[in-house]
């Protein structure tokens, strides 16, 4: 099986606005949400929209990517398309967001990728197979893998209700 | 080791002696502020019960705040709905801290909650709007989060999983000169630490500048303080923050200030003396992109905007009205002002500004995020420019990828107003 492909890059600074512009928000149920991911870039978002991206492509893009407003919209809009955010580095909110709705992000500092490449993403490196170039990856905070492993915030959550004494 | 405000916050949140920074803490919230995505605040923290056999009822209504801002009045069917839903959650749930659509008590949260007493000196406050960095003007620990983390607060009280932040203290010295204000200084700082120059960090605001900063400066300071990446801003609480909550914001019972150890250990400090400071342009299309008004003085520009969480405040409306009082605007543009809460709306009404404006030939619109965020009136044609004192000019923020955002001060965008063009305010642009 072949390494997942790179089907957008960007540059650094993405906001929220970019990923999902304000005038959707009155959009808000994340069933909702995925036909406005990149409305914006027009060309993307119908790509999207016409399944022609498979599950777990992966977007690249420079430093803090989801930068802005904390709209929950910006994760479940690319949580929808099941895409793989990989970057230099994320806003914060935007990353607390992905943690809690279980879109993978990958900060690999310096990552460097073109169109069509294919990015191997491991625990500790993305491999770009395309031009062997290699990018270490850096980890998740535990405090924030522990919401991943448990499946997301609401789950996380629903346990703390359920098990009061896994709480504080 | 001594702590930072935040530090000191966070501890006493978390029922602990001391934290350190990168501790995972889970503080208690004292309040827990969201808008119309209370809307997905409420579909979330359903999700939460599902097949739990609890009956989904939040920790503590008097410590939730909902005030509708962003769409008001409702700009279609679908937000006319999902406000309808969130006051039926509210009237089911107690919830007192609800702010709808009205003239009297509406407006924007950044300004409804101080202008309330909502929030206190040394408080946990979260809020579903990334701006919520505003209330650390109070000397309360303030930060956005998403959605799905809010109904995990109205869920379980506090917040999962905090890492305790580093703090960069930011020392700023001098008097501000004529026309220069908070929001010239809060644009320059985030030109000099960037974008994301203080992410997973706390700007904490210390010097003479700021003792002397009234409180609706400092929540310019603070509002802005996301836009350098930062978790929060900080205004440790002094005798302003006291005067505020007793004369403006009716709070009358005692209150009790955190500031800083002496031997507080920050990441880092940064100085600024604002004495030579020149009024400040944040242009296309990110916030670090900061220049000082003469370097793009004489752009045209389409329309201009005052008003916002960031700049909708009676001294902002102040200097717009003193600066367009028998003028009027250039015919080459047009002027939309935004008051942040009715009250405000009110005062500006009494003062006579929203005469001098109207006068003028602007538009004075009801409180709320109107334009800031493009999803509500004042949207941009083709190739349009706007000069607006709202916080953030990224591509398609008002509304259109296609136009252009500039940041300023209220004295630039009024001097600018006159001409049509971005005008220094400084001498003959502010008369």
């Amino acid at each position: 099986m072949s390494a997942p492909a790179v089907v957008l890059v960007l540059g650094d600074d993405v906001s929220t606005d970019v990923i999902y512009p304000g005038r959707y928000m009155a959009t808000v149920l994340p069933s909702e949400t995925p036909q406005y991911a990149f409305a914006d870039l027009g060309a993307f978002n119908r790509r999207l929209a016409a399944g022609a991206v498979p599950a777990g492509s992966v977007v690249v893009a420079g430093k803090n990517f989801g930068c802005g407003s904390s709209r929950e919209q910006a994760v479940s809009t690319l949580k929808g398309h099941e895409l793989v955010i990989v970057a230099e580095s994320f806003g914060r909110i935007f990353l607390q967001n992905a943690v809690n709705l279980g879109l993978r992000l990958v900060e690999a500092p310096g990552v460097k990728a073109a169109e069509g490449d294919e990015l191997a993403i491991g625990a500790t490196e993305v491999v770009n197979v395309t031009s062997g170039r290699r990018f270490a990856v850096r980890p998740l905070p535990a405090a924030r893998q522990a919401i991943i492993d448990a499946g997301g915030l609401i789950a996380y959550t629903r346990r703390r209700l359920v098990s009061p004494a896994e709480g504080r | 080791m001594g702590m930072t405000v935040v530090q000191r916050i966070l501890a006493r949140a978390s029922g602990r002696s001391e934290v350190a920074v990168g501790d995972v803490v889970e503080p208690a919230v004292d309040l827990a502020m969201s808008h119309e995505n209370a809307a997905l605040v409420i579909n979330q923290f359903r999700e939460i019960y599902r097949d739990t056999g609890i009956e989904p009822r939040p920790w503590d209504p008097s410590r939730i705040a909902i005030v509708f801002d962003h769409r008001v009045p409702a700009e279609s069917p679908k937000t006319a709905t999902n406000q309808k839903r969130v006051r039926e959650f509210v009237a089911a749930q107690g919830i007192t801290r609800f702010h709808d659509i009205r003239g009297d008590r509406g407006g924007i949260c950044h300004q409804i909650l101080p202008e309330n007493g909502y929030v206190r000196p040394g408080a946990v406050v979260v809020g579903t709007d990334s701006h919520t960095t505003s209330h650390g003007a109070l000397g309360a620990f303030a930060f956005g989060i998403g959605a799905t983390e809010m109904a995990s607060v109205w869920a379980l009280g506090y917040a999962v999983n905090v890492e305790v932040p580093a703090t960069i203290r930011v020392n700023v010295s001098g008097a501000m000169p004529p026309m220069v204000g908070p929001k010239d200084l809060i644009l320059h700082l985030v030109g000099v630490l960037g974008a994301a120059g203080a992410t997973f960090r706390v700007l904490e605001f210390h010097g003479d500048a700021i003792r002397a900063m009234p409180t609706s400066g400092r929540l310019t300071l603070c509002n802005m303080a996301v836009e350098a990446g930062a978790t929060s801003g900080i205004v440790p609480a002094d005798a302003e923050t006291l005067r505020y909550l007793k004369e403006e914001a009716g709070v009358l019972e005692a209150v009790h200030p955190v500031d800083a150890d002496p031997d507080a250990a920050y990441e880092r400090t940064v100085d600024v003396d604002v004495t030579a400071l020149a009024p400040q342009i944040a242009c296309p299309h990110t916030v670090d992109n900061v220049h000082p008004v003469g370097d793009v003085a004489g752009r045209h520009v389409d329309q201009i905007v005052i008003g916002s969480c960031t700049n909708g405040r009676l001294d902002d409306l102040a200097v717009a009205a003193g600066i367009l009082r028998g003028r009027t605007v250039s015919p080459s543009t047009r002027m939309l002002v935004f008051p942040a809460s009715g009250r405000i709306y009110q005062q500006a009404l009494a003062a006579g500004y929203v005469a001098d404006l109207v006068k003028a030939g602007a538009v004075v619109m009801n409180a709320g995020c109107g334009p800031c965020l493009g999803v509500h009136e004042g949207a941009l044609g083709d190739g349009e420019v706007a000069l607006s004192t709202t916080n953030r000019n990224f591509k398609g923020r008002m509304g259109n990828p296609a136009s252009e955002v500039y940041l300023c001060s209220p004295a630039v965008a009024a001097a600018s107003a006159v001409t049509g063009v971005i005008t220094d305010p400084r001498g003959e642009g502010g008369r």
